[in-house]
């Protein structure tokens, strides 16, 4: 017994008790390539258990398209008929499926943006500055999403006058201005976090070193804070993209508002189930990957002890 | 109590600020019973979240491989799909679709009834995941001393295992379940009464967005920093000295 542990501790260098910092990548190096991701977010048991699904769905639409004597209709085709619409948004117009991501990507990099500068404030030492951004931190990371959507739609004016020319302000970029309002306050909570897990010495040792405060934040604290804040802000993507239907609420014609647009003007209840699995099967995709990445990220990246 | 009704009715009076929900009687049940609606959502979404997220931590323990599939097949359908989408998908489909089959007139559920059922498989996919990792931290030794003194699987479990899990992981239930709250909001899609429905009814007829808009905002903060304020309390009085942080 003790012989075997003997050896294994010799021959296995990567698995060790001691509190460590695994590497990056899990090559080893300090980059992922595009081959570590795809391994570390997908799994092809998963794979395998959708196509097993679609097989058995589409055997069993068709056997009932038959048995309700409507052969030319069956879900499949209805929804294969709607699908460009839902994913695309209506002819000449931005909208669908696509724009939900759209608006996801663009929330995101606001709120990032913001909640940078925000989070960096909640460290500052100027104590009014610091009051300040943590209670607006606060604020919007404790008011529920479609609150801040309501107000935001209905409090900025539709259209703005600007040196005597009118602009109107479409209303998805309003609802993503909304969305990224709750990010930007998650962000700071984060890289507040963050910036409070780097070792002091750290710090002193950057002052020993001269650099100014301003410089010490830039160049030693936020490099280091980069990783630790990768895995919360992929998850804060997800939970971002799950809540962009919520603009359909507001009449954005997202993919939720044309799923349901195209659930009217077919007006048959049993497509009902199906239509609306077929846009969380969307979802579903998108961000199911994103989900497993950010776990094993997690875990990767998680100190033992 | 009339006086600080008429307080108001001056201030709209005097500085057009108007806030009918507090001298029109009529605006005021309605708001009120809104508040009270998102209450009520709220904590029974919470208890049957909770509930599903103990019963799913213990079947996600369960030796039956199919188990544990359905359990991780639930977590991840629930995590990873709007739940605007499961509220829509579970009262306009779900409800057709089970009204049909048994051939129900008028629904199963009302609107109130699915957002319970949704909001509470939403919030529960999360808890299970939550319960999961408090039990992971239960050491293995509890649990082996636990056997040798006789216990079963389901006592360990009731008496040993949980328990402790649940003080470790209430940092993240807390965090959840603030969610679950902020989330009741998207009941107003299907028209349940809660407090955002009944104010934009409000706002609607009394042409006050502004106003609404600022309560409805100081309504969450509060109702989110009460419930905070409550887990904090549950938090400290059930602590176990020297167990969790």
């Amino acid at each position: 017994m003790k012989v075997r542990q003997m050896k294994s501790s010799f021959k296995i260098k990567t698995t060790t008790d001691l509190p460590v910092m695994l590497p990056f990548a899990p090559s080893g190096g300090g980059t992922w390539t595009p081959r570590d991701v795809v391994r570390y977010s997908f799994q092809p048991q998963f794979a395998w258990a959708m196509i097993a699904t679609l097989a058995l769905w589409l055997f069993v639409d068709s056997a009932l398209a038959q048995v309700q004597g409507d052969p030319n209709q069956t879900v499949l085709q209805t929804l294969i008929k709607w699908t460009p619409l839902m994913l695309f948004g209506a002819p000449g117009e931005f909208g669908g499926f696509v724009l939900n991501i759209a608006v996801s990507f663009i929330a995101m990099a606001l709120g990032t943006f913001l909640g940078i500068w925000l989070g960096i404030g909640q460290v500052s030492k100027n104590d009014y500055v610091r009051r300040v951004s943590w209670a607006i931190t606060q604020l919007f990371r404790n008011s529920p999403w479609l609150v801040l959507l309501f107000m935001v739609m209905l409090l900025v004016p539709f259209s703005v006058k600007i040196g005597g020319t009118q602009y109107d302000i479409p209303g998805w970029t309003k609802a993503t201005v909304a969305l990224a309002l709750p990010i930007m306050a998650n962000v700071s909570e984060i890289l507040r976090g963050a910036i409070a897990s780097i070792p002091t010495s750290q710090w002193e040792s950057a002052e020993s070193l001269a650099f100014s405060r301003t410089q010490t934040m830039w160049q030693i604290i936020l490099p280091q804070c980069v990783k630790r804040m990768i895995p919360p802000w992929m998850n804060w993507y997800c939970i971002l993209t799950m809540s962009t239907p919520l603009i359909s609420i507001l009449g954005v014609s997202d993919g939720m508002t044309l799923t349901q647009d195209a659930l009217a003007a077919e007006g048959r209840s049993e497509f009902l189930i199906p239509m609306y699995l077929w846009l969380m099967s969307w979802f579903f995709i998108y961000s199911y990957p994103i989900a497993q990445l950010t776990q094993r990220l997690e875990r990767r990246f998680a100190v033992k002890n | 109590m009339d006086s600080v009704w008429q307080w108001f009715l001056w201030l709209y009076q005097e500085h057009g600020i108007k806030l009918t929900i507090f001298y029109d009687s009529w605006d005021r049940a309605r708001f009120f019973k809104g508040i009270w609606t998102t209450v009520h959502l709220s904590f029974v979404c919470i208890v049957l979240s909770i509930v599903i997220g103990v019963a799913g931590a213990w079947l996600q323990m369960s030796n039956l491989k199919w188990m544990r599939r359905i359990v991780a097949g639930y977590i991840q359908f629930f995590r990873n799909t709007p739940p605007l989408i499961q509220l829509y998908f579970f009262y306009f489909a779900v409800d057709t679709a089970i009204a049909s089959l048994f051939d129900i007139h008028g629904g199963v559920l009302s609107s109130y009834g699915w957002a319970v059922v949704s909001l509470s498989f939403f919030a529960g996919a999360f808890n299970v995941e939550i319960f999961r990792s408090g039990i992971e931290a239960v050491p293995g030794s509890t649990i082996e001393a636990a056997e040798a003194l006789g216990y079963t699987r389901r006592q360990v479990y009731q008496y040993i295992t949980l328990p402790l899990a649940f003080r470790v992981c209430l940092p993240s239930l807390n965090n959840n379940l603030i969610n679950l709250l902020k989330t009741t909001t998207v009941a107003y899609a299907i028209a349940v009464p809660e407090t955002l429905y009944v104010s934009n009814q409000i706002w609607s007829d009394e042409y006050n967005v502004r106003e609404m808009m600022a309560v409805v905002w100081i309504v969450y903060i509060v109702l989110v920093g009460v419930l905070v304020w409550l887990m904090h309390r549950w938090e400290r009085a059930i602590r176990v000295p020297g167990f969790g942080q």
